[in-house]
């Protein structure tokens, strides 16, 4: 499989890997896939006062697209607030990255696992997260 | 002679290539190499004596038939049968649909079932699923966790009506070795014609047609250090048993193979099978002190591994890992420094976990997760240890990555979790 250099420069320089307490008040965790389907994504990000995304985090098994999406998403949250990070699609995701037709989904799975980590956030604060369905609650167990 | 500096010329440089500039060759289940020995007995064959070994009226033609005849002479020796006993075909693929079709066709007056394995090679199993479509019945039996065939298991699949069964020799994914003796034995009392893919067995263990009973026997030249393109059907003459051609034209190879004799593939596959015969025991005992010292040093830096198939009934040449909480892929992408297979079949469309593992009960993600190390007659200690290093910081690197490894580490049991399918 051939990949886009901007695939393998994220792939072997992946920008913001960790984790956040996912116990705190001011994180949203996300996490989606699935282990028997060859990707978990789980993405987090710290929201401040104003309600703007202050930082991210991700933690990826997958393949090498999977965790370039990821590690991409992390970039692209920052600085936004909620909103805004609810209108990345998964279509500037795979265009950025130059993913070919069979990775989209890791471009999907990067963008389910935003409205996860906000959709998670929300309900932190008590605000609906109504017509977002998401994928994995997994990271609640 | 010109040709032998250059030969030597040829391997000192292909050794420093392997360490150098290019991936540490760890795929020797894949193909090998044509050995330097074998190929300057091949050359001769290309350019000074290129006749047809059918050509009955002129040197040119004797000069060839001998040679091809002192190559069946010794395939032959390679695995104690009569010369008369083996039929040149283009490989392994071609040598067992010429087994199991052409056997299937000619004794389908007697039954129409068929036994084989699940693990068995695709050349194997591809075969059977057409000669379902042609109306034969075709039972593929589970193995075990081991990778081995459960012999009561076995006895008890054949069927009054069963005329076949085709079994792997040596496992090409795993290595494990079935016991081909006690097959045989069951086979043989039944009267049943035993198929045996016998491809990544010549040169790693003793292969006798006697010793384990075989009736047909499918090898290749390009896995034990001889050219592509080449392999060989053994057809037993005592008991006889019969194959239908399934390519047709100068009746050559008595009929059950036509087409001209590649004269130069022959005498490579002739020299290699007896050069791997004569090298096996000092090969599989360098080979096990690296396969040994790759598990080890493995084991050492790096937790929750697994080897895939029985580690006793195993060549040593083959070790199959599977690394938990890590994907295939990225796990293949990061270890581009070596060149090795994995258990997941990247096809166009998704990411297959290999069906041998998963024969084996492995779960979707131990087998997506998997490596085979194939070792072979040029592999040195300082590539084993070059590829541990290897394996040690890239599986640490995407284990750091991966949310898996963290809830693992924190033991959370993964399969509690209701995991949402998309
Ligand atoms: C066990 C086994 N059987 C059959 C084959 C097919 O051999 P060939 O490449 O000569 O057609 C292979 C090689 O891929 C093999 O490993």
């Amino acid at each position: 499989m051939a990949y886009s250099e901007k695939v393998i420069d994220h792939y072997e320089n992946p920008r913001n890997v960790g984790s956040f307490d996912k116990g705190d008040e001011s994180v949203g965790t996300g996490m989606v896939g699935a282990p028997a389907c060859g990707d978990v994504m789980r993405l987090q990000i710290r929201v401040n006062e104003q309600g703007i995304i202050e930082d991210a985090r991700f933690k990826t098994y997958g393949c090498g697209s999977a965790i370039a999406s990821s590690s991409l998403v992390t970039e692209w949250v920052k600085g936004k607030t909620l909103d805004e990070a609810m209108t990345i699609k998964n279509s500037q995701i795979a265009e950025e990255l130059e993913l070919p037709p069979v990775k989209i989904h890791c471009s999907v799975l990067a963008e389910d696992a935003i409205k996860a980590a906000v959709q998670d956030y929300l309900q932190k604060h008590g605000g609906a997260a109504e017509n977002h369905s998401v994928a994995a609650e997994a990271a609640s167990h | 002679m010109n040709q032998v500096k250059s030969l030597s010329d040829w391997k000192m440089q292909s050794l420093e290539s392997i360490q150098q500039q290019r991936p540490i060759y760890l795929d020797y289940q894949s193909t090998t190499p044509v050995d330097p020995l074998v190929l300057e007995q091949m050359l001769p064959y290309l350019t000074q004596e290129f006749g047809n070994p059918a050509s009955r009226s002129h040197s040119y033609g004797w000069t060839a038939e001998e040679a091809v005849e002192r190559a069946r002479q010794q395939v032959a020796d390679a695995i104690h049968a009569d010369p008369k006993e083996i039929v040149w075909t283009s490989g392994a693929t071609e040598s067992t649909n010429l087994a199991l079709k052409g056997a299937a066709h000619f004794y389908s007056g007697k039954g129409k079932h068929l036994i084989t394995l699940r693990t068995e090679h695709k050349a194997t199993l591809d075969t059977c699923r057409q000669l379902e479509r042609e109306g034969f019945e075709v039972t593929y039996l589970d193995v075990q966790e081991n990778g081995l065939v459960d012999l009561d298991a076995f006895v008890a699949a054949l069927r009054p009506d069963t005329i076949l069964a085709s079994v792997l020799f040596v496992n090409n994914e795993i290595g494990v070795i079935q016991p081909m003796e006690e097959i045989g034995r069951i086979l043989r009392e039944r009267k049943i014609l035993f198929h045996v893919d016998a491809v990544q067995a010549l040169g790693k263990v003793p292969v006798d047609v006697e010793a384990i009973h075989a009736d047909l026997m499918s090898l290749s030249g390009h896995k034990i250090y001889g050219p592509k393109g080449i392999g060989a059907l053994y057809v037993r003459r005592k008991p006889r048993v019969r194959v239908e051609a399934q390519i047709h034209g100068g009746g050559h190879e008595r009929g059950m193979r036509s087409g001209t004799l590649p004269t130069h593939q022959i005498v490579g596959m002739g020299a290699a099978a007896e050069l791997a015969v004569q090298s096996m025991e000092s090969d599989s005992r360098r080979i096990r002190q690296l396969r040994d010292r790759l598990w080890h040093g493995i084991q050492e830096r790096v937790e929750e591994v697994y080897v895939n198939g029985d580690m006793e009934h195993r060549v040593p040449h083959n070790l199959n890992v599977s690394f938990a909480f890590v994907e295939g892929e990225s796990l293949l992408m990061a270890l581009k420094g070596i060149a090795v297979s994995s258990g997941s079949a990247c096809t166009s469309a998704s990411l297959e976990p290999s069906y041998v593992l998963r024969a084996l009960g492995k779960s979707d993600e131990l087998a997506h997760s998997s490596i085979r190390f194939g070792i072979g007659r040029y592999t040195t200690e300082e590539e084993i240890d070059t590829t541990i290093e290897l394996i040690a910081a890239k599986v640490g690197k995407l284990r750091e990555l991966s949310p898996l490894w963290e809830m693992h580490q924190e033991g959370i049991d993964l399969n509690s979790i209701q995991w949402a399918a998309h």
